[in-house]
């Protein structure tokens, strides 16, 4: 069509940008990567210019997916810092994606996960992305996993999600890592709480954060008995991220894990589950683009139509 | 299509422990539709340039009330040269009249001090984005 045109041009202009950027990362260049992320991050579908030999280096990579999630305040950011020293002490690379809350009303954000990771910022082995969830409600936001291929191409081997902070629902991260940690601390709730579905359910590693305030003990108690009723068998990792106890056998638990994967296959499920998942990212995306084109007066007027007549019908009957 | 977001890095250099300046800027922008990376306390010159890069901002704001913004400023501006990593920064905090001139000769894209309101510095950071965008 011609009116496809102008658009089309912009397309390949950003690709043609965005192939010379991914050059230059996978030779190391930060400032490349930084860039490319933020192509990703305004336009997820970008993503589709990754085709041919990138998709082979890609499904080579092996590039461990750590999520890290949990409520607010638990401790997600200090523990995911003092994770990562004890990562750079074996000589990994870390690439960081740490997200918080974009305002539902004005688009904003105030990111502040760095502020716990102050003492990686001179580290040219770790690289830290921080982000607004934009609009997605599943405690991510869209892009990442664009930033997931992108720091895989530039070579890091650990890639930690941190996201925004989770109550319940918030399960993305679910779909997303190849290993879950859920940070817990004990004032996260008594045993309802541990049994309720959602967030519970996606945990490969439990840790309980701020072990060292009143109230641990029994969290650690109360959860092995849910796990034990459901007859799951899985890691508790009892911790003090500001001081780093519990950080070695946190670094083992995920270790273990990652080899359990490894052994099982389930590595491979994992990666066909997260492809699936951006799938239905892009798909969703395409869906309220479609929507939000629809002349806003005509929505406006079907809308009220519908609320008109649900209030008639309750009212009057 | 893309849906782009000004981003900015509100740093704090130096060793003075007054922020509520830096969250107040902080606050107002991510209140204007911004995001905004906050690093907290205690930056080095060398820590904000490099956080500045990964984030891959579009502006740096450094909040600086200890006296010593002459020098920091500087090698703030030294070090993205080094980085080859561009983009406009804007100070706030008690700077005399004398240094900010100083400063915006230097190549601070704007100077704040105390009392600024919160849509002026907004404002700014705007026209100044918006600037560099079209560029």
């Amino acid at each position: 069509m011609e009116t496809d045109k102008p658009e089309k041009l912009v397309l390949n202009q950003k690709s043609a940008q965005l192939s010379e950027l991914i050059k230059k990362l996978r030779k190391g260049d930060q400032i490349a990567l930084a860039k490319a992320i933020t192509f990703f991050e305004n336009d997820p579908e970008l993503i589709f210019y990754l085709q041919g030999e990138l998709q082979e280096i890609l499904t080579q990579s092996k590039s461990h997916i750590v999520g890290v999630t949990g409520s607010p305040g638990a401790g997600k950011s200090t523990l995911t810092d003092a994770y990562v020293s004890a990562l750079r002490r074996e000589g990994k690379k870390v690439g960081i994606i740490a997200v918080d809350p974009s305002s539902p009303f004005t688009g904003g954000a105030l990111l502040g996960d760095r502020i716990r990771m102050k003492r990686h910022f001179s580290d040219d082995g770790v690289f830290i992305r921080s982000m607004g969830s934009r609009g997605n409600v599943g405690g991510l936001n869209d892009s990442v996993f664009g930033v997931i291929m992108l720091y895989k191409l530039y070579g890091f081997d650990y890639i930690i999600i941190e996201t925004v902070g989770a109550g319940q629902s918030e399960v993305d991260i679910a779909y997303v890592a190849d290993t879950v940690v859920l940070v817990l601390s004990p004032s996260s709730g008594d045993e309802i709480q541990l049994m309720k579905a959602g967030i519970m359910e996606i945990a490969d590693v439990f840790v309980i954060n701020k072990a060292d305030i009143e109230g641990a003990e029994l969290l650690k108690m109360n959860l092995e008995t849910i796990l034990n009723i459901s007859e799951v068998c899985k890691p508790i990792v009892m911790s003090v991220a500001t001081s780093g106890k519990g950080i070695d056998e946190l670094y083992n638990e995920i270790e273990k894990h990652r080899i359990h994967l490894y052994e099982t296959g389930e590595i491979s499920q994992r990666a066909n589950r997260r492809m699936k998942k951006h799938a239905e990212a892009i798909l969703d995306k395409r869906i309220q683009s479609v929507l939000r084109s629809i002349d806003s007066n005509d929505v406006n007027a079907m809308v009220n139509t519908v609320l008109a007549e649900i209030c008639k019908s309750r009212f009057d009957g | 299509m893309g849906d782009r977001k000004i981003r900015v890095l509100i740093a704090k250099p130096g060793l003075d422990g007054h922020d509520r300046g830096a969250k107040v800027v902080a606050r107002g922008l991510r209140d204007a539709g911004m995001e905004v990376i906050y690093t907290g306390l205690r930056q080095t010159p060398e820590e904000i340039v490099r956080a500045a890069m990964q984030e891959d901002v579009d502006m740096i704001g450094l909040s600086i009330l200890s006296g010593a913004h002459m020098s920091v400023c500087k090698r703030v501006l030294e070090l993205m040269s080094q980085y080859q990593f561009h983009v406009p920064v804007f100070v706030g905090g008690i700077i005399p009249a004398d240094d900010g001139e100083q400063l915006m000769k230097m190549g601070i894209a704007a100077v704040f001090g105390p009392g600024t309101p919160i849509s002026d510095i907004v404002n700014k950071v705007k026209e100044i984005v918006g600037q560099e965008i079209s560029e």
